[in-house]
């Protein structure tokens, strides 16, 4: 068999292996229980909690942890704006790089308090160390912040009638040290002995063999790279993300970055069947974001093996495949991959450039963060699912005429309101935002033509791209856009804001909602969750609602653009 | 709000204080025992550094293996990939003279036999490699004006072919750095 699908089928089965026991380690952790790194991680928790003044124990219900998220969220955000607006003359800047502009600044705030880390600069010439170092920070802080309120739903899951949920900070901060902190150094010390930067120096010179002066780039990068993966946060280091060398340096760094993407969304699914003691119900949800999952992952793997049809009919061979944007030590089958991986998941890190894929691969990205469930981003990508499982839920029990019941909750109007209105923002904010990006382009085509680096429908995948990106939270980009502009800036900027607080919100209430209500025992009416026939129920409502409604689109950019090119 | 923007503010130093400064320290110093020192590894040729090990360069001339075209021309301090379409009309012009110019640097070569990764850029335009049917396809003109049998130097790029990751893992590659460096060697000997 080809070693280039032995390396893909090996990172998958890796990261199911390593999922399966640290699911059981995490729910231990939000449990409360012993786990065996106790000992080097519980001083750690007690620090934050002393120095932080948190009390643990106090419990709160869903609208003090919605409070508490959105407060500090609000503290990131101020925070942010102010260094990077002034890391021009704050310290640790050996390169001189300046300040950001203050459109760009609010894009690249929003984007990583967000979890999204849109870039629309290059990290190399456009942020000092103290920036990107910053930036690191809402790397873990971002994703703890998902992951834990992913976890309030899970304890609200539970079947028991309850407005108490457990501490948010202790969720946090927990997060942040047992989970992302253990786990980042021992991929940063991986990548660090496979030769990826982490220093303070600045730039250095050489003279290359053939005599050219050639500037390279350093910095603090191994920190940074292992939560840009492991926290589904994607902001890298150097402008071509995981593409460059010093970012990602060789096949097996690609094998530990990729496992890092997909791990911890694949992990809290099995967290949750061990925290509600329903292991059947998480190997139903894990099936059907696997079946999802696999649809984008196998034609694409194939197309980009195949070539670019174009490229062909110029005469030349194509052994390894389509090539432009991809490096040769990943190979066409690791750069798709990944570049299903990197979108399913929102985390949105490349190791190839998404804008030069053929065209039904850029479009099963585009699915991939349009559908934004599939494994999801951390914490986040479970939230998702949840809106689906209630919608699913509700619609199974009017087919069968009985009332719908989530694990003994009874499932009302109200709840399907907010499910129906989050389910629905993200179709509503990608779809409206590209209409007038393409309007505005359509009417003066000379006035924004240095927007697009493509014409044709490709330039429209570009547009589209960009807010399905922004929307699902996931970071990357058809990169020819050119978006540090203020337009785009600030339409990004307002579409994360929306994209990330409401479908967090929406999730929380429901799942605090039926927590309070009368838990219902099982009795032989009660439509089962954790059946293959519901599996199949929750797959085919994601697919009419979240992919579907973005049909006409996706016929307007690639699937335009794939039957022109034949 | 109240009762949570002062924990807020607390935690947030907390968090700044241990990731931006513990836990970069932390990475910082076991850097130190890392090949490179963390400053990234250097490949010296005659005594003095002619790269990075890691970051592909600019290989243009005749003698040497050509390494793959680059969007940014290998600059090592702003990397990035072309981004074009696979059908973009002005693409197809640029891969088109890459090959037309190939072609006549290359004259036993015919059109076929050119992978096209030669003709297309890499998405770091620092890519450091490229395959063994990238590097047979330049060994006419390279013995040629080396004055080397084309068997001699087909020895030479072999023993540079990195294998897959434990034999069945992942692409087979040649580093261009390193290969060119051989090169000058042995032939100066």
């Amino acid at each position: 068999m080809n070693t280039e699908i032995i390396g893909v089928i090996v990172m998958f089965l890796a990261t199911v292996l390593l999922a399966i026991p640290l699911g059981r380690y995490m729910s231990k952790v939000y449990e409360g229980q012993k786990t065996w790194l106790d000992p080097v991680l519980a001083p750690i928790d007690k620090l934050f909690f002393k120095a932080g003044g948190i009390h643990p124990e106090k419990e709160m219900n869903w609208k003090q942890h919605l409070l508490a998220l959105l407060t500090i969220n609000f503290v990131w955000a101020l925070f942010s704006m102010f260094v990077l607006m002034n890391m021009g003359w704050l310290p640790l800047n050996p390169d001189g790089n300046p300040s950001m502009s203050a459109d760009l600044a609010f894009n690249t705030t929003i984007s990583f308090i967000s979890n999204t880390n849109i870039q629309h600069y290059s990290g190399e010439t456009a942020v000092s160390y103290l920036g990107q170092l910053v930036l690191m920070l809402f790397q873990f802080i971002s994703a703890a912040a998902g992951i834990a309120a992913c976890i309030v739903v899970f304890i609200a899951m539970k079947e028991r009638t309850t407005e108490k949920l457990g501490n948010f900070y202790n969720y946090f901060i927990k997060t942040c040290t047992r989970v992302l902190l253990p786990l980042s150094v021992v991929v940063a010390v991986i990548l660090l002995f496979n030769g990826m930067p982490m220093t303070f120096k600045g730039k250095d010179h050489f003279i290359s063999v053939q005599g050219d002066t050639v500037q390279v780039s350093r910095g603090p990068v191994a920190a940074m790279i292992a939560i840009k993966q492991l926290g589904t946060n994607g902001g890298g280091f150097f402008g071509a993300n995981s593409a460059q060398p010093m970012e990602n340096p060789n096949y097996f760094t690609n094998m530990v970055e990729n496992v890092s993407i997909i791990l911890i969304p694949i992990t809290l699914v099995f967290t949750l069947g061990n925290m509600l003691k329903r292991k059947r119900l998480s190997w139903v949800i894990f099936g059907v974001m696997t079946v999802g999952f696999l649809i984008y992952v196998i034609p694409s793997i194939y197309l980009e093996m195949k070539g670019n049809p174009s490229i062909g009919h110029l005469g030349i061979s194509q052994p390894l495949g389509n090539m432009e944007g991809k490096e040769v030590r990943f190979g066409p089958a690791a750069s798709a991959y990944w570049g299903i991986t990197t979108t399913v998941t929102s985390n949105g890190s490349v190791n190839s450039m998404h804008d030069s894929f053929t065209p039904v691969t850029g479009m099963f990205t585009m699915l991939g963060m349009m559908v934004n469930n599939f494994y999801g981003g951390v914490g986040v990508g479970f939230l998702n699912f949840y809106i689906y499982i209630i919608i699913a839920v509700f619609i199974s029990g009017l087919m069968v005429g009985r009332t719908p019941e989530l694990l003994g909750k009874k499932i009302e109007a109200k709840e399907m309101k907010i499910a129906t209105i989050v389910a629905l923002l993200h179709t509503f904010l990608i779809l409206s935002f590209t209409a007038l990006a393409a309007h505005l382009f359509a009417n003066n085509p000379t006035a924004y033509a240095a927007w697009l680096n493509n014409p044709g429908s490709h330039g429209f995948s570009e547009m589209l791209y960009e807010y399905s990106s922004a929307s699902a939270n996931n970071g990357s980009e058809f990169a020819g856009l050119s978006a540090n502009t203020p337009f785009w800036n600030i339409t990004d900027g307002l579409v994360m804001l929306l994209s990330r607080y409401l479908p967090i919100i929406g999730p929380l209430a429901i799942a605090g909602i039926l927590a309070k209500k009368k838990f219902v025992p099982e009795s032989a009416g009660t439509l089962k969750t954790d059946t293959g026939t519901f599996g199949i129920m929750v797959f085919a409502v994601i697919a009419i609602i979240a992919a579907l409604s973005f049909f006409p689109a996706l016929t307007l950019g690639p699937i335009a653009e794939f039957f022109a090119s034949k | 709000m109240k009762q949570h923007i002062i924990p807020a503010l607390r935690l947030t130093l907390v968090c700044l204080l241990f990731f931006c400064g513990l836990y970069t320290l932390l990475i910082l110093g076991i850097a130190q025992a890392s090949p490179g020192k963390g400053e990234g590894e250097t490949i010296l040729a005659n005594g003095k550094v002619v790269g990075y090990a890691l970051e592909g360069q600019n290989f243009s001339n005749d003698q040497y293996f050509w390494s793959r075209p680059s969007a940014v021309s290998y600059n090592a301090a702003g990397s990035g990939g072309s981004n074009k379409g696979p059908a973009n009309p002005d693409y197809l012009k640029d891969v088109t003279s890459r090959i037309d110019s190939f072609l006549v640097h290359n004259k036993s070569v015919s059109k076929n036999d050119i992978p096209s990764e030669l003709v297309t850029a890499s998405g770091s335009g620092l890519d450091p490699d490229i395959s063994r049917k990238a590097a047979y396809v330049q060994i006419a003109r390279i013995a040629k004006l080396r004055g080397m049998t084309e068997d001699a130097l087909k020895v030479i790029v072999d023993q540079h072919i990195d294998h897959p990751l434990l034999g069945f893992l992942g692409t087979e590659k040649i580093n261009v750095l390193k290969l060119n460096i051989d090169l000058d060697k042995t032939t100066l000997k």
